[in-house]
């Protein structure tokens, strides 16, 4: 079946795999949501939504409603183009960074293996690095396309928090790639399926990476580009209906995914102990994957929730010292060491 | 059908990169300037994954569009862009620059006419996948890549300096 010389078997392949990545990112990052509250809920000793449908299950459903039915207001002098830009690119980033992430190993199906990760480039972790690179635009164009110096404040401390932040997360993957020996996330995982997880070689490059992450999602403790009793709610103040909840939904998705590539680089992905030695058949052995690694998942983005209803914003001149003072030199004191133990190790 | 699919794919980015490419010379608005520019990096970006260059492709995006441009939107936006405030250009700088520009294409256009160019062969390469160009840069270039990493650090001491200096 070739048109155009055109694999049409692969693109079908393909485009399903990618439709049924976008719908579950869309689902969790839904029920993010609800479980956010819920979690709240649970730390500060209330009940949380129980109102829609069992336990507030429907909450979510009642929440996208409302959001798509409020008014539609653009400021007036805002510019048109680029205030609905914003929105744009940054639910647009949050979703391609599935691409690269191996959701589970290679399905056998009517004798056709159909691998459950989008694209395995040979540059997968670069890849996220750049997309994560991206994700600023969104902000940093809505909030001036908004003309309104709160907006205006809180690009300006989206881009320098992300850039800064950006650096000690590079600097923490170098040290993960030296050990890894590749930049493939499958291949990544499949060193730990055979051995042991990379949190126990590189702990330090795993916190480090793990405290970028919440400030490249914009999460608490480090939301200072939405702060909402210093700037009004930051780069969406004057965003209202559905293009506010793109940029609400664009964090979820994030967090999502950003708790994916955690689990993936550092603890296993989709392998789990014992997994090659349980006799079942591969396929059974794929879907269990997915299960862990959707597991580990859930925990990171619990992890997320947990910190967020934990510990209290940090101010402006605390999160660029940490940023630039802390985190870099340790990353670099880690790179340092995991590249001299790697090179002892070949002596 | 005369077309391959990597040449339809190669038209559409070369129109997508000449267009956005023109819209940061022509556009009023500094912002929108800066946005086509981030286009252009990443039709660019495409031409280097249509050679089989991923690595430099994501380098690029990774540096170009992701942090320069960051940094380029940042004083933009932070520039209170009012057009009654700009400095009126002369008309005599209007035409210097259109001269120069021009004779800059004229050298460009005469230096390129007879070069071969090796690089541009219409067969897939693989020097421009990470390992490949790792074990070039690393094995037969090592000392100017090192010299270059020098002279980055330098402008970043000097960066600083200059900034310390109030």
């Amino acid at each position: 079946m070739t048109l155009l010389s055109i694999d049409w078997f692969f693109i079908i392949e393909k485009v399903l795999l990618i439709s049924v990545v976008l719908v579950l990112s869309l689902v969790v990052a839904m029920y993010s949501t609800w479980g956010e509250r819920k979690v709240a809920a649970w730390i500060q000793d209330r009940l949380g939504p129980n109102r829609a449908g069992p336990m507030g299950l429907l909450q979510p459903l009642a929440d996208g409603g409302k959001l798509f039915f409020k008014e539609e207001i653009i400021p007036t002098n805002a510019n048109k183009f680029l205030f609905i830009l914003g929105p744009s690119i940054a639910m647009m980033v949050a979703c391609m960074t599935s691409a690269v992430i191996p959701w589970g190993d290679t399905l056998v199906i009517a004798g056709h293996p159909v691998s459950l990760q989008v694209a395995d480039v040979n540059i997968g972790v670069l890849f996220i690095f750049g997309v994560v690179s991206m994700g600023v635009y969104g902000i940093m164009i809505g909030g001036w396309a908004s003309n309104n110096k709160y907006s205006l404040m809180a690009s300006v401390r989206a881009a320098s928090q992300i850039i800064s932040y950006e650096l000690p997360m590079g600097l923490a993957l170098i040290a993960l790639l030296m050990l890894t020996g590749t930049l493939s996330l499958k291949e990544i995982v499949e060193q730990q399926r055979h051995g042991l997880w990379n949190v126990v070689y590189q702990p330090l490059g795993f916190f480090i990476f793990l405290i970028c992450a919440f400030a490249e999602c914009n999460r608490t403790p480090f939301d200072l580009p939405e702060a909402e009793n210093e700037l009004n709610g930051g780069y969406h103040l004057e965003y209202s209906s559905m293009k506010l909840g793109f940029f609400l939904f664009a964090e979820y998705i994030n967090m999502f995914i950003s708790s994916a590539l955690i689990a993936t680089m550092y603890f296993g992905g989709y392998a789990f102990p014992y997994m090659d030695s349980l006799g079942l058949n591969p396929n059974m052995v794929t879907i269990l994957g997915f299960l862990a690694l959707f597991l580990k998942t859930l925990f990171f983005i619990f992890f997320f929730m947990w910190v967020r209803w934990t510990i209290p914003r940090f101010r402006y001149d605390q999160l660029m010292r940490l940023g630039w003072k802390v985190l870099i030199p340790l990353a670099l004191a880690n790179m340092l060491i995991t590249g001299a133990v790697i090179l002892a190790r070949q002596h | 059908m005369g077309m391959s699919i990597q040449q339809i794919i190669f038209m559409v980015l070369s129109v997508i990169a000449l267009v956005s490419a023109l819209g940061v010379v022509l556009s009023k608005n500094p912002v929108t300037s800066v946005l086509c520019l981030i286009v252009t990096f990443f039709t660019i970006a495409g031409h280097y994954i249509m050679m089989n260059a991923q690595f430099l492709a994501v380098v690029h995006i990774i540096v170009y569009a992701g942090a320069i441009m960051v940094l380029f939107l940042y004083v933009m936006m932070l520039m209170n862009m009012n057009a009654d405030l700009e400095p009126q250009k002369r008309n005599w700088l209007k035409y210097a620059g259109a001269i120069s520009g021009g004779a800059l294409l004229v050298v460009l256009v005469a230096a390129l006419r007879d070069a071969s160019m090796p690089a541009l062969s219409p067969q897939s390469t693989d020097i421009g996948l990470i390992k490949n160009l790792g074990q070039t840069l690393f094995k037969q270039y090592v000392v100017p890549f090192e010299v270059s990493s020098i002279l980055f650090l330098s402008a970043m001491v000097g960066a600083v300096v200059i900034g310390k200096k109030d």
